[in-house]
């Protein structure tokens, strides 16, 4: 089924596909001339199929939950902020925040991702096959943040305990983010995701980084880094 | 013979006890509730009453409307409340489970509102919660659609009147399983909540926010924009023009659960400055009334409420008085008040977990103090009372309806609250710094 967003209203196809009738068989749909439109697809919460024709706006998929979402062009802030789950691939570049706060699912960003990306992510899995800007997963709690390109400067400043992957250079990283061992079991881990995701890419290839974990509690020493 | 000891007014001893604290322990003081230093506020100002030109309702038996509607500005599903009272936002982990559920008991019983806070929305409080306004705060701890559909409104928190710019602490002892699970975080640690959200910033950014939160719940919700009381006549034409229904603004004597002390004394300005200015920009927006306005920080009595909505506010928020009535600092449990190095009266260690009263903690032994039940009939007595002071104090100022209090209804005891809330000083028609005058 085609949506065209020149023709209807962003209102009225979002809240078609996020009421989706579940007995009618349904299930994939085309949004085109999306022409940078805010909020596109955000809270979906079926198992759907949708494909974008061109770029999006601010929170494309924002806090989706189970559609799976692509995006045949560039997004703007928040792509998939909060998402829970479900997945959501962008042929093109993403802008700031991409996946923040994500719980859960899965985002693919062929392109490259700009700052912030995985912000406070607390869950989901982010691939970024191009590279990331500065500040990535900054205070990042939980999930995976796999970047194949580089990395810009404070990757991962307070970060808990989600785990980075990055297999180009890293500028600089943030407070109290080390480079940590990537051991035979983070090896089997992402090569497991890369082989759900049909990804041929090798997890060896890639360093780890993650929380030294000085900053779990307020304490003298750590003063500098506050 | 009396030793001739004179204090000195710069250094006076608790001055000299806080540089020795600091000299031994190197950080900050961290603390919870509101300031404890002295500022202009509501106590500085006074009802007129009726009088030859004004003429008084009967108390009891002519009406006095208390209820008021907020978020019929965009939302297709605004909230009528049956009192302009409504309970503030309040983390699940700073409070115990039985104080969130005690609050929606208290609260729904009277027809009025509760809110989640830093931490997600628990069942407890949405199962006992007629309306409960979910906020969004930029930790986005517990943040999910389903919640967001669940609730009645959406808060969108950009700051809080004791820490206007800072984030969020909650420290370890405070995290327990269920606390660390809801918030995506190991057990046992300091959490720090970001002080600026995560996917925007600056009004351009947050009129798209709000536009996609409207998206996601059907555009039903009434969404309120909360800020701290830093500069509350830009901040409330910003939250208006990005698109808000309800601004909700919190002065600095505001609560908290845990913050630096140093912040909680020294950044934002008072709940009565700051509500005079935020009512300056609704009015000169053509918005007063319209996107109604909620006012939070230090208020304890009906008198407050009265004098909030006479200077232009919509309805109230409460926070700290609300624990009170929950018996936060009531004179029970003493040995254990003097365990933390306090007493009832002084108690500001919501950020131990070691509340003796079992309202701000998360141990089972002390939240056992607190039973729902009790908990949510004495807010119920305590909104109640309120609800009745407001009406007593409107009716004697002859009017039928609470918001229809206005500042002519006003005098001001002291110049500092004349200039801040713009009435005259009492005897005198003059108010300091006002051009027109
Ligand atoms: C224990 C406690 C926890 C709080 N948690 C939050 C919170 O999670 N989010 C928020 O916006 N404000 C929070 N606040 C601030 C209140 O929402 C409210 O702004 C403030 O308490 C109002 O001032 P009052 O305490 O003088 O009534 C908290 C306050 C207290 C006392
Ligand atoms: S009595 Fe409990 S709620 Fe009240 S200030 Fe002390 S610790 Fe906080």
């Amino acid at each position: 089924m085609n949506f065209d967003l020149n023709k209807k209203k962003l209102r009225e196809v979002n809240n078609y596909l996020q009421n989706i009738d579940r007995k009618d068989n349904k299930r994939k749909f085309e949004l085109s001339n999306p022409q940078g439109q805010h909020a596109i697809c955000a809270g979906l919460k079926d198992e759907i199929d949708v494909t974008i024709k061109g770029h999006t706006g601010y929170y494309c998929a924002g806090m989706n939950q189970k559609a799976n979402i692509v995006v045949h062009g560039n997004v703007g802030t928040g792509v998939a902020e909060n998402m829970m789950s479900g997945k959501v691939i962008v042929k093109g570049n993403a802008s700031q925040s991409a996946g923040a706060t994500g719980n859960g699912g899965t985002l693919i960003i062929e392109g490259d991702a700009s700052s912030r990306c995985g912000i406070s992510m607390k869950g989901i899995n982010i691939l970024v096959k191009g590279s990331v800007g500065h500040m990535s997963a900054f205070m990042a709690q939980k999930g995976n943040l796999i970047v194949f390109g580089d990395a810009d400067s404070d990757l991962g400043d307070s970060i808990y305990e989600a785990k980075i992957f990055v297999k180009g250079k890293v500028k600089s990283l943030g407070a109290d983010c080390v480079e940590k061992k990537m051991d035979e079991k983070n090896i089997n881990e992402l090569n497991k995701i890369f082989k759900e995701l049909n990804i041929p890419e090798e997890a060896k290839k890639f360093k780890r980084y993650g929380s030294a974990r000085k900053l779990y509690h307020f304490k003298i020493d750590n003063l500098s880094s506050y | 013979m009396k030793k001739d000891l004179k204090e000195f007014r710069t250094f006076p001893s608790s001055v000299i006890r806080e540089i020795h604290r600091a000299a031994n322990e190197g950080i900050y003081k961290i603390r919870g509730l509101g300031a404890k230093r002295k500022v202009p506020d509501f106590d500085d100002l006074v009802f007129l009453g009726a009088s030859m030109s004004r003429y008084p309702l009967e108390g009891y038996r002519e009406k006095c409307n208390t209820s008021v509607i907020l978020g019929d500005r965009f939302a297709k599903k605004p909230i009528k409340l049956d009192i302009p009272i409504t309970i503030a936002g309040m983390s699940f982990g700073a409070l115990g489970a039985n104080a969130k559920e005690a609050l929606g008991r208290g609260a729904s019983a009277m027809g009025t509102s509760t809110t989640t806070g830093d931490g997600g929305m628990t069942k407890e409080e949405r199962g006992s919660s007629k309306y409960l306004v979910y906020q969004l705060l930029p930790s986005r701890y517990g943040m999910n659609p389903d919640d967001l559909r669940k609730a009645d409104a959406i808060e969108i928190v950009v700051g809080q009147g004791a820490k206007p710019g800072g984030g969020g602490m909650l420290l370890g002892q405070k995290i327990n399983k269920r606390v660390a699970a809801m918030r995506a975080l190991p057990e046992g640690i300091d959490q720090r909540s970001a002080c600026r959200h995560p996917d925007w910033t600056g009004p351009d950014d947050l009129e798209i926010k709000i536009q996609e939160l409207r998206e996601i719940t059907n555009w039903e919700k009434p969404i309120y924009v909360k800020v701290g009381a830093a500069r509350p006549y830009y901040d409330t034409t910003l939250a208006v023009k990005a698109g808000a229904d309800v601004v909700v603004l919190d002065g600095m004597q505001g609560g908290t659960a845990a913050t630096q002390d140093v912040f909680i004394e020294h950044v934002g300005i008072p709940t009565l400055g700051a509500l005079r200015e935020s009512v300056d920009a609704l009015k000169e927006l053509n918005m007063h009334r319209k996107v109604q306005l909620i006012i939070s920080g230090g208020i304890r009595s009906g008198a407050d409420v009265a004098k909030a909505l006479a200077m232009g506010a919509d309805a109230v928020s409460i926070g700290s008085a609300a624990m009170m009535a929950l018996n936060c600092n009531a004179d029970l449990y003493r040995e254990d008040y003097e365990k933390l190095g306090t007493e009832p009266g002084f108690c500001h260690h919501c950020h131990t977990g070691k509340c003796p009263v079992g309202v701000a903690t998360q141990d089972p032994v002390l939240e056992k103090r607190l039973n729902p039940i009790d908990g949510g009939k004495r807010l119920k007595n305590y909104l109640s009372t309120l609800t009745l002071e407001l009406q007593t104090l409107a009716r004697a100022n002859g009017k039928s309806d609470v918001r229809n209090l206005e500042p002519e209804d006003l005098a001001a005891l002291t110049i500092e609250a004349a200039a801040m809330a713009r009435v005259p000083l009492a005897g005198t028609d003059w108010i300091p710094g006002f051009k027109n005058n």
